[in-house]
């Protein structure tokens, strides 16, 4: 399987505290992958350095086929070039309608010439409902998204990454504030998911991880401290020590 | 104009495009009333000067929608806003001026034995308009001067580009929040200062003058005239508000108000933010510019005074006080506090005499509308607009304090309704 993104030697310092350190990393076009790791492991920076929020202090970051460097790109054009992502404290629009949240997120045109001038086709509106009905929250559109209780908004939030149509999509800890039935509904969506695309999970819950059945990759202090299967992660030693003995 | 039609929210269609409708169905009555009771063309109810107050105001209302549309939708607090609304004005000025005297200088030689020549006329045109600067050469400002059609050109593309410039600076290194604000009171404080000098072109302190006297129209008196250009400031705010609806109705709209909520949220949809900004920036300004080249006519004269900075941040403050965000609040807080400002100051507000002291209303209307402007804030954030919400029965949602959004300029939490 060819990789989708390759993270080589990266390296972030925040005012001298070395947050990412020599991180190497890489993903396949349709894979599954599981991040796990304690507080302050970099997990979320790691995200923050993918979507350009963030610039690393060295290494090297291609995505695609044609191995193109994210390093040299705004967040808007590497959201565009198919990276999606969901934050670990949820953020949809909350003076917006469900619905409005949704149609913004859906894989158009995104230029302000062409947004200006866009009003929503009978397709990207079924599209919307599936999505709302995919998500639970096809009796909420019209409701405005802050409205919402904290569970459906990463709910909605899930939604609008889906309607990105992202080749990658990275999701901070999505199960948080969700009920074990809402959990395991997540679990499906991102399982569907990763059949046709790259799917990066950060989570905490043991439980939740191990019924995504994938790979998984633990993070500390800034690096790779194991990666395999979850099984394989939690049987190494050091592994318990930082992380799982706590 | 109609909002996306399926399961749109019944509430959201009732507050939002009805609301289009009976702005203009008002402000229809409004110009009709007006013209019915005026001295060109009614019954003299209302004088010619009123008049060219209430055109003016509704120039205002104008350059309030864009201010509206910049701030309370897009979160960009520009405090610069009306430096595009006075560019406006110079450009329509600089026609009417040289036009003007053209007149009165070709009236003047007529009686010459010998007819003047065409670069007599020039240098005469010169010595008229640049005598009190103590110059009689046309600046190159003044190239187009000549031309009506390219200087209404330049009423929407000077600001638009000057708009242009300077957003492309400031969004481009991310300025946002307080920092632009203080960037754009710093570009309006810059070109009145620069405006102030003799040398600038323009006249220098004196400003153009004259701007009421419409160039071969001596023979329309001014009560008529005053009626004309209310009846155009009333049509460009109809216009600019119907584009200004249209362009927040949709998408577009759903990204400037994601914007100014959350603007890194809307990049890692892969919105280029700076470009919605510059976009936004740049043709609020433009509106800005159409409005100051309908107010001046009606006002006679612009100075740079006009541009100094504290007229950008009453717009501001008309704003809030409209309640930003709507349209229509923007439109109300421009009408009411322009109109009661020009009651105060005019003298018309009977000074209270407390004995020992005697408020001065000229002196004390700025302090009253700063009070206003706090109080708006702090106990009232949706503003005037906000009555509307409490007759259609909305509330604001509950959210423990918390705003809509992380961003300096996202909606407070008691601005919002469910
Ligand atoms: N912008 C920043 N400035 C300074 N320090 C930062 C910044 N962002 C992250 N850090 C630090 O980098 C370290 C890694 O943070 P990060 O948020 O990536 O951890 P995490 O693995 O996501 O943790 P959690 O499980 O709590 O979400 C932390 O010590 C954090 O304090
Ligand atoms: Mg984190």
């Amino acid at each position: 399987m060819s990789t989708l993104l390759e993270v080589s030697g990266v390296s972030v310092t925040f005012d001298g505290f070395r947050a990412i350190n020599n991180l190497s990393f890489a993903i396949g076009q349709a894979e599954l992958r599981a991040i796990i790791g304690p507080n302050g492991a970099g997990k979320t920076t790691f995200m923050d350095i993918i979507t350009g929020k963030t610039r690393p202090d060295s290494g090297t970051i291609l995505w695609g086929e044609k191995s193109v460097s994210l390093l040299k790109m705004s967040e808007a054009q590497i959201a565009r070039a198919g990276v999606g992502r969901k934050f670990q404290k949820p953020t949809v629009f909350e003076d917006q309608s469900v619905q409005e949240n949704l149609l913004m997120a859906l894989s158009n045109a995104r230029g302000p010439f062409a947004v200006l001038v866009w009003r929503p086709a009978q397709e990207d509106l079924d599209r919307v409902r599936d999505l709302a009905s995919e998500i639970g929250l096809a009796d909420a559109l019209p409701r405005k998204a802050g409205e919402l209780s904290h569970g459906q908004k990463q709910w909605l939030e899930i939604g609008m990454l889906l309607a990105q149509e992202p080749r990658l999509l990275l999701v901070d800890e999505p199960a948080a504030g969700m009920t074990p039935a809402e959990r395991e509904h997540t679990t499906e969506i991102l399982v569907e998911a990763a059949r046709t695309r790259a799917v990066v999970v950060v989570e905490h819950d043991m439980e939740f991880i191990r019924r995504l059945n994938c790979r998984v990759t633990v993070l500390h202090e800034g690096s790779v401290l194991a990666e395999g299967s979850l099984d394989h992660v939690t049987a190494n030693k050091e592994v318990i020590d930082v992380y799982l003995g706590r | 104009m109609s909002r996306t039609p399926l399961s749109q929210p019944r509430r959201s269609f009732v507050a939002r495009n009805p609301s289009v409708l009976v702005f203009l169905a008002v402000l229809a009555l409004f110009t009709l009333l007006v013209t019915g009771l005026s001295e060109g063309f009614g019954v003299g109810l209302i004088s010619t000067s009123f008049v060219k107050t209430l055109g003016k105001t509704l120039t205002l209302a104008l350059v309030a929608v864009a201010m509206d549309l910049v701030w309370g939708y897009a979160g960009i607090l520009s405090l610069g806003h009306f430096a595009f609304f006075g560019l406006g004005g110079y450009m329509i000025g600089m026609w009417l001026m040289y036009e003007r005297t053209r007149q009165i200088v070709t009236d003047s030689m007529a009686n010459a034995t010998i007819p003047p020549s065409e670069s007599e006329i020039v240098d005469a045109i010169g010595t008229q308009i640049f005598g009190v600067v103590g110059s009689s050469e046309f600046p190159l400002v003044w190239a187009f001067a000549d031309s009506l059609a390219l200087q209404l050109l330049l009423v929407v593309a000077v600001p638009g580009l000057l708009a242009l410039v300077f957003g492309w600076l400031a969004f481009r290194s991310r300025v946002t929040g307080v920092y632009l604000s203080i960037l754009t009171q710093a570009m309006t404080l810059a070109l009145a200062l620069y405006l102030f000098q003799n040398d600038s072109g323009l006249r220098g302190n004196n400003g153009l003058s004259g701007l009421q006297n419409i160039p071969h129209l001596d023979h329309v008196p001014q009560s008529v005239l005053s009626i004309w250009f209310f009846w155009a400031s009333a049509a460009a705010l109809a216009l600019g508000y119907l584009f200004a609806a249209w362009i927040v109705s949709g998408k577009f709209g759903s990204v400037i108000r994601g914007i100014r909520d959350n603007e890194a949220r809307v990049r890692f949809l892969g919105y280029s933010v700076e470009g919605y900004k510059l976009f936004l920036f740049t043709v609020t300004a433009m509106i800005a510019g159409i409005a100051g080249a309908l107010y001046y006519p009606q006002a006679g004269i612009i100075n740079p005074a006009e541009i100094a900075p504290i007229a950008s941040i009453y717009l501001a403050v008309w704003v809030a006080i409209g309640g930003r965000g709507r349209l229509y609040g923007a439109v109300i807080g421009a009408v009411f506090v322009s109109l009661v400002s020009t009651w105060f100051t005019g003298g018309q507000a009977p000074d209270i005499n407390l004995g020992f002291y005697t408020i001065s209303w000229v002196d004390w209307w700025t302090i009253l509308l700063g009070l206003s402007f706090v109080a708006v804030t702090l106990f009232a954030p949706k503003g005037i607009g906000g009555l509307f919400d409490l007759w259609a029965g909305f509330r604001h949602p509950d959210r423990h304090g918390a705003d809509l959004g992380p961003d300096h300029g996202a909606l407070r939490e008691k601005e919002a309704t469910e």
